[in-house]
């Protein structure tokens, strides 16, 4: 046979058969050595404890539609306690019948940050759509006119409080912070020197002590008479407190960038704002978006900590539907529950950082 | 100024449109330039060359106060720098500078770098500001780039829009420094055609460079700086046939092997 001679050279050695494929990815990456095997081998044994039960409680001996005298009964995860529940978890106390107003405003919310995706959305149009967004959500939840009956911010809880909080917080404090970084870069002694002292301030103090402040020392200070809204309060301390870190995120950022481009900004004649807004800022905090990111998420995480100044989040709605006496003891389902809203949430947040990664990258 | 130089001088417009005086600069206590004296002439080309170092690219960074001097005085098209920024930003506006790592804008296209400072320092409209940026991607040979970004070209073709990017600002002076000193040697040529094409057109041209061939054809004059002083300046036929300074001689037995 001749054939040797037509047969192509790229084609003519195959790997072998132990290299390719399951066998061969399991041969190099999880029996490579003695060692490797035995974890793997443990791994596959934890793996077969922990998982199979969990599939059971939660999807074959579980109960979704019961009552909670039959859960009490039933082995498996008791998610009856969601339907049950699920309007006190996420509008808190917020009056039972006008419920639908904070669901408006959520949808309306969730709708305005899906449309802003994209960003061949990103006109002044898109502005004034969430100016108008904002103020329908803000009048949703007060009502007051219209017919609408007045509900004070005291009782606005659960899912609504922890958006407002966690979007507004988010959006005000990302600004603040980039004015902080380049404060802090500022030659100007004065202004280097108060955002230094910010950000040091701040980042030296817990989250707690904080909201604790905003609720209770600061108060003290305001003439009699005078009440600031609870939520606003815990709101500005969100915001002081996520822009710090914001802060020295972006200062991050600008330390990475190369004087050439300060230099060849300023030889064209660009001003220090020109400068900083068309070519510093759009390369630094594209740089800085995954930390950035971090930092958003866990300050949306934070918001949670508002339970200890008594607002109604949604994660202290939980806990207060816990303390009903018919539904206590299933904590574990009601916390998964929380746990993937605040996870849908996140990922939402991790996702898009990705995708604006993607669109911003243009090799260099 | 020797003789030679200044006969060069007279055959061009008499008016200078760069007059440094008795300038100093120290970095720390580095005297990095001292007293450094040199007119420009408008239309006139200078090349300057020297040791690293010597404080060339200081010398021509101080000319649009990328660098501050410490004494003497630099007059730029009639414009003193001082620390006024409203002047520091005229006189850029006025002379072009190109850099040895063409600093473009990495986050913008091509065609965005040229129209940047158009747009905005000299407020022209934007469409209007993209055709010049277009007419000068042309003239570089590089307009079918205009919608890529800097890191999908070559060194040579990103020196080559890094000048078309000062030259769409029209300055009256452009200040190179080391253009092709980060280039790979076959794209050093695509970068110095350009420059001989400007100076065929008469620009003002202060360039720091070790092309000693660009040298011996553009320049009017060539200045030899070491240790922070223009040690020798002359017309680029004698500088390289009658060098007088034993450094000069030293410098040019170096580079020219």
């Amino acid at each position: 046979m001749d054939n040797t001679t037509t047969i192509d050279a790229k084609s003519s050695v195959k790997p072998p058969v132990s290299s390719v494929g399951v066998v061969g990815w399991a041969r190099a990456n999880l029996f490579n050595s003695w060692f490797n095997s035995i974890l793997t081998l443990l791994t596959l044994l934890l793996l077969w404890k922990v998982i199979p039960p969990f599939v059971n409680w939660a999807f074959i001996d579980s109960l979704w539609w019961s009552t909670s005298a039959e859960c009490k009964a039933a082995e498996g995860a008791c998610w009856s306690i969601i339907p049950a529940k699920y309007r006190y978890i996420l509008f808190g106390l917020y009056p039972y019948d006008s419920q639908w107003r904070p669901f408006l405003a959520i949808i309306i919310l969730i709708g305005l940050l899906f449309y802003s995706r994209n960003r061949a959305h990103w006109k002044k149009s898109l502005a004034y759509a969430w100016l108008v967004g904002l103020i329908l959500m803000g009048l949703l939840l007060r009502g007051g006119i219209l017919g609408l009956a007045s509900v004070e911010s005291t009782l606005w809880g659960g899912l609504p409080l922890t958006l407002l909080l966690s979007v507004f917080g988010l959006t005000a404090a990302y600004p603040l912070g980039v004015l902080l970084a380049l404060g802090r870069q500022s030659e100007m002694p004065a202004i280097k020197s108060i955002c230094i002292i910010y950000i040091e301030m701040i980042r030296g103090v817990p989250l707690i002590t904080l909201l604790f402040m905003s609720s209770i020392v600061f108060p003290l200070f305001l003439p009699e008479g005078v009440s600031i809204n609870a939520i606003l309060r815990a709101q500005v301390a969100i915001i002081m407190f996520t822009a710090a870190y914001i802060a020295e995120v972006v200062r991050g950022g600008l330390q990475g960038m190369a004087t050439g481009q300060f230099e060849a900004a300023e030889s064209l004649g660009l001003n220090y704002y020109q400068t900083m807004r068309l070519v510093i800022l759009p390369q630094a905090l594209k740089i800085v978006i995954p930390p950035t990111v971090s930092q958003l998420i866990s300050a949306l995480k934070d918001t949670s900590l508002v339970v200890i100044i008594a607002l109604y989040d949604l994660l202290k709605t939980t806990q207060t539907t816990l303390s009903d006496p018919d539904w206590m003891g299933f904590s574990s389902e009601a916390y998964i529950f929380v746990a993937l809203i605040y996870f849908a949430c996140c990922y939402f947040m991790s996702s898009y950082s990705r995708r604006l990664e993607e669109e911003l990258d243009t090799g260099l | 100024m020797n003789d030679k130089a200044t006969a060069a001088d007279n055959q061009l417009s008499d008016d200078a449109i760069i007059e440094i005086k008795g300038m100093h600069k120290w970095f720390g206590e580095f005297h990095v330039l001292q007293d450094i004296n040199l007119t420009v002439q408008k239309r006139e080309r200078i090349v300057i060359c020297g040791p690293s170092g010597s404080g060339k690219s200081t010398l021509i960074r101080c000319i649009n106060r990328l660098e501050e001097h410490q004494r003497g005085s630099i007059v730029v098209d009639g414009i003193e720098l001082t620390n006024d920024i409203k002047n520091i930003e005229k006189v850029r506006t006025e002379v072009g500078m190109v850099f040895q790592h063409f600093n473009l804008f990495p986050h913008l296209t091509i065609v965005e770098n040229l129209a940047l400072g158009p747009i905005w320092v000299r407020k022209v409209p934007k469409k209007e500001a993209e055709e010049t940026a277009m007419y000068y991607l042309e003239k570089v040979q590089i307009a079918e780039q205009a919608q890529k970004f800097p890191g999908q070209l070559s060194g040579g073709q990103q020196q080559r829009v890094a000048i078309a990017r000062s030259l769409c600002m029209a300055p009256k002076v452009m200040l190179f420094d080391e253009p092709t000193s980060a280039l790979d040697p076959e794209m050093i040529k695509e970068v110095l055609d350009v420059m001989i094409d400007l100076a065929r057109e008469g620009m003002t041209m202060l360039v720091v460079t070790h092309e000693m061939g660009f040298a011996k054809s553009v320049a009017h004059r060539v200045l030899f700086m070491d240790y922070g002083q223009i040690v020798e300046q002359n017309t680029p036929d004698e500088f390289f046939d009658n060098p007088e300074h034993d450094r000069t001689k030293l410098f040019l037995s170096q580079i020219l092997h």
